[in-house]
């Protein structure tokens, strides 16, 4: 049968309405431009390191010194700083944030939870340079007078707490970090703990279980890779901030021993030497530690989004 | 007791001395401590965000004054205000909005709407990698492109750092949501016979204008904050900078840094009364907007 | 197995018109039913297979829908009955990896093909859905006129006038005329779908699709819906598909009972007249469904 021309009502037209291809191409140009950006920041940060890596190589990490006059740049302090101010975090943060998340999810009310990981959140949306100020006007000199006072006196002789403590250091960086990644730990461990199935919950009780018991021994373990996803993102963010970190963290050129020592993290070495490092050899580097600290961070990211959609998906395995 | 009926005779304790058993029982102990333990742990993460709170209400209110909110910096503390900072930030952040709001709903419309689940997901990633970038990387980024082949700190600079800041984050918000719009509407739209961009842009974004502009407030309220992009690209100045985006401006972020890395007293003082603005701001957005979606769930 | 259908085998098997014919020349056929004479075919569907992906969902249909009454297509859950319905508006191809094979003639016109737009097509074929699904942000008023509103082309004078008329006909005006500022949802379930339906009539289509638009609603509602149907008729086509085979035979001139067969695609067992289909079908699948004794 042959096609008849649409008659009447029915229009002919031999290409898609004009408005529809200009919006779906506009929104695709700028869906496109999303994945152009990250293709861009990737490619500014490796070309801008470049020279860098080829003069130094493996040195640029393990090099202990970092000298403009000689031009040698080795960035290990400051990738030990930034660990060991995240692991100071994490050691502080996780079981605090944990059992807070344990708290809201299985003991409080809804009265009581739900105002509480709204204030708790909260925390997440202050800016840094005013977490950064606080820091430096009042924590560090409550814990310079108290914490790091007691530590010194009671711990002192172990390497990690030799003192004197000037308030600002790894330590500072480390107890600021955990004030800044206590929310994020909260509120996915909250969320990941409240989606394990009630049945599990009613299992436990069922056998005669306590509240504690339950919490721990049932819906913990259930959720158990959503949990240390949590972790793991609140290190990846423990690693990139910037401002706060470099407030209280004093200004230390060798990798940091013990708590009170003053350093540098791989961020604040940047904030506080990029402007002045006058775009050589120095500069590059500078760019070329930011990529190693994107590396960690991308790599964490990834794993722990693995690991809490995992969780959200059924029980750890 | 005798053996309750029931019971294999003789093989099980009572009930009620079962009960009992529990009732004094170290679990019973461990039970109550670490539920209360638990609860300290959450008081404890309150803490942290009173005391700022507090300090930065005290501090920033004392230093709070007319001078402050009108007038530029004075040298080295002997007076005057962050006025340079205040327009800075407004005009700053305006901008980097006025393009990653566009680039970023559109870009959310077209993940939902139009994108091949490939595309859909290379998008997704690519948005999801930035948005775990830290930002002073973002801020080398423009200062390579938009500072160095200029030799010139300026603003534009800094606005386009923040609007790569915004863009992954409204382009991931903008998509959830648009993704909780019903599909029904969609077709009740396409079945009258309305042209698809007409279907989006005037049934399915009002249906969802909620919930992105909650989105786009976040984002804007988070580059208000922001300060380690602008230190490359705007650099910051002491001056009032209305307009030349060609040149450096101050923001709010990058004075009170300033500010509070000075042995200045004064300087310290005026850092915290921008504090004192700059918080306002950023939990004003987010109250606003958080607690009626908050208020949304509880009810 | 005989597919009952209106013959045309005395009848060209192409009727070639001249361009730009008004689209009131139809064309006649023959019929081997007593039926009143001039009865015209608004749709035709030719050996029409469709799939989503690779599978198929609807196999090899051959059927006449007669033009300004109403037919409905009954037959069990997943045997295809709302895909077919959505191959007549093209609403089938929006799904992930839809295809079709064959072809589908309004008024002899090709739908699917190239030079035909999609979007003009819903126009003249308009679709009531089985949940009512009014406009969430638009008033009752905006939700009638969303399809001249925004359909693309001027806004018509007489807003206001077609507005009234067509919550008239979809007997809604007396409720919502004092507040038609009010939101589209704020109506009951059974007030939603009539609004619905006037907002399909609003842009004045030739065709009315119903997929199962009563079965989310409550009886009295349904009673009310299956009126406006029996209203509608004679100056619509009106297909509708339905669970219900009790509301088929009430409201509907023909019928058609589609299965499911082995490959799980769907397929039209028979069509006839509904009196006949209900009191004497042809095929003893059709007998079996319709005395209840499988699903």
């Amino acid at each position: 049968m042959t096609t008849l021309a649409p008659t009447g009502r029915l229009r002919g037209r031999n290409a898609p309405r004009r408005a529809d291809v200009v919006f779906r191409g506009g929104t695709r140009a700028f869906g496109g431009a999303v994945i152009v950006t990250l293709g861009v920041v990737a490619a500014v940060l490796v070309v801008s390191s470049a020279p860098a890596w080829t003069r130094f190589g493996v040195d640029l990490i393990t090099g202990t010194t970092w000298d403009p006059v000689r031009d040698v740049y080795g960035a290990l302090p400051f990738i030990v700083g930034t660990l060991y101010s995240a692991a100071i975090a994490l050691l502080i943060a996780t079981p605090i944030g944990v059992l807070t998340a344990i708290f809201l999810s299985e003991f409080a009310p809804r009265r009581v939870s739900i105002p509480l990981t709204f204030t708790i959140e909260l925390l997440a949306a202050i800016p840094s340079v005013v977490i950064g100020l606080w820091g430096i006007f009042v924590l560090s000199p409550f814990l310079r007078d108290t914490v790091d006072a007691w530590l010194i006196a009671t711990l002192g002789w172990l390497p990690f707490f030799r003192g004197p403590s000037f308030g600002v250091g790894i330590g500072a960086a480390g107890v600021i970090l955990a004030i800044m990644i206590l929310p994020t730990i909260v509120s996915i461990s909250r969320e990941v703990l409240s989606s394990v199935p009630n049945s599990q919950r009613e299992a436990m009780f069922g056998l005669g279980a306590t509240r504690w018991e339950v919490a721990v021994k049932a819906v913990l373990p259930y959720a158990r890779s959503g949990v240390i996803g949590a972790a793991i993102l609140g290190l990846g963010r423990a690693l990139g901030e910037t401002m706060a970190v470099t407030m209280v963290i004093g200004n230390g050129q060798d990798i940091p021993v013990s708590v009170f020592n003053q350093a540098q993290t791989i961020a604040s070495k940047i904030a506080v030497t990029f402007n002045e490092a006058s775009g050589g050899l120095q500069s590059q580097s500078l760019v070329a530690i930011g990529l190693i600290l994107l590396v960690m961070t991308l790599l964490l990211n990834v794993a722990a989004r693995l690991l809490v959609s995992r969780a959200q998906q059924g029980p750890a395995r | 007791m005798s053996a309750t009926p029931g019971t294999l005779a003789g093989s099980r304790a009572p009930f009620a001395e079962r009960l009992a058993a529990v009732r004094g029982s170290r679990r019973r102990i461990v039970d109550r401590v670490m539920r209360t333990v638990a609860l300290v742990a959450a008081v404890v993460c309150v803490v942290p965000l009173a005391a700022i709170l507090l300090f930065v209400v005290i501090k920033g209110a004392a230093a709070l004054n007319l001078d402050l909110l009108t007038k530029p910096p004075k040298a080295l503390g002997t007076g005057g205000g962050a006025l340079n900072a205040i327009l800075g930030s407004l005009q700053m952040v305006a901008a980097a909005a006025l393009v990653a709001v566009p680039v970023g709903v559109l870009g959310g419309v077209y993940v939902n709407e139009f994108a091949s689940r490939r595309s859909a997901r290379a998008v997704r990633f690519a948005a999801d990698v930035l948005v775990g970038v830290p930002s002073i990387l973002i801020g080398i980024v423009a200062y390579t492109l938009l500072v160095l082949p200029f030799k010139q700190f300026n603003a534009a600079a800094g606005s386009v750092a923040l609007a790569l800041i915004m863009v992954p984050v409204i382009v991931r918000t903008t998509e959830e949501i648009l993704r909780l719009v019903p599909h029904e509407i969609r077709e009740a739209g396409l079945a009258l016979g309305v042209p698809t961009w007409r279907v989006v842009v005037s049934v399915v974004l009002p249906a969802g204008r909620t919930g992105v502009l909650t989105g786009v407030m976040l984002a804007v309220a988070r580059a208000a904050g922001e300060t380690a992009p602008l230190l490359f690209t705007a650099l910051g100045s002491r001056l009032v900078n209305v307009g030349q985006f060609g040149q450096p401006m101050d923001a709010l972020p990058l004075f009170i840094y300033n500010g509070a890395r000075q042995p200045i007293a004064a300087l310290n003082e005026q850092a915290w009364g921008a504090a004192l603005l700059l918080l306002l701001f950023v939990l004003g957005v987010n109250v606003a907007v958080r607690a009626r979606s908050w208020g949304r769930r509880a009810g | 197995m005989a597919i009952e259908m209106r013959s045309r085998e005395d009848q060209p098997a192409v009727t070639t018109r001249p361009t730009i014919a008004p689209a009131s020349a139809r064309v006649p056929t023959a019929a081997p039913d007593p039926a009143p004479a001039a009865r015209t075919t608004k749709i035709e569907a030719r050996d029409l297979n469709l799939y989503y992906g690779s599978f198929r969902a609807v196999r090899d249909v051959t059927i006449d829908i007669p033009a300004n009454e109403i037919t409905a297509i009954i037959g069990p859950s997943g045997c295809g009955k709302s895909t077919f319905l959505r191959s007549f508006n093209r609403m089938h191809e929006l799904a992930h990896g839809a295809r079709m094979e064959g072809r589908i003639l309004l008024d002899g016109v090709d739908i699917y093909d190239r030079s035909v737009d999609a979007v003009d097509l819903r126009r003249l074929v308009g679709m009531v859905f089985q949940r009512p699904n009014p406009f969430p942000t638009m008033s009752i008023y905006e939700n009638v006129s969303a399809g001249l509103r925004l359909g693309g082309g001027p806004k018509p004078k007489d807003l206001d006038e077609i507005v009234e008329d067509c919550l008239t006909r979809a007997a809604l005006w007396d409720e919502v005329k004092d507040h038609l500022g009010d939101s589209g949802t704020s109506l009951s379930g059974g007030q939603q779908q009539r609004l619905c339906i006037a907002r399909a009539l609003a842009v004045d289509p030739e065709v009315i699709l119903m997929d199962e638009p009563a079965s989310a609603l409550d009886p009295i509602a349904t009673l009310r819906i299956e009126e406006l149907m029996l209203e509608l008729r004679g100056s619509y086509t009106i297909v509708i598909v339905t669970h219900n085979m009790q509301q088929a035979s009430r409201v509907s001139d023909q019928t058609a009972f589609f299965s499911m067969g082995e490959d799980r695609a769907g397929y039209l067992v028979e069509m006839g007249q509904t009196t006949t289909i209900f009191t004497n079908p042809r095929e003893q699948l059709t007998e079996d469904y319709i005395s209840g004794r499988f699903g």
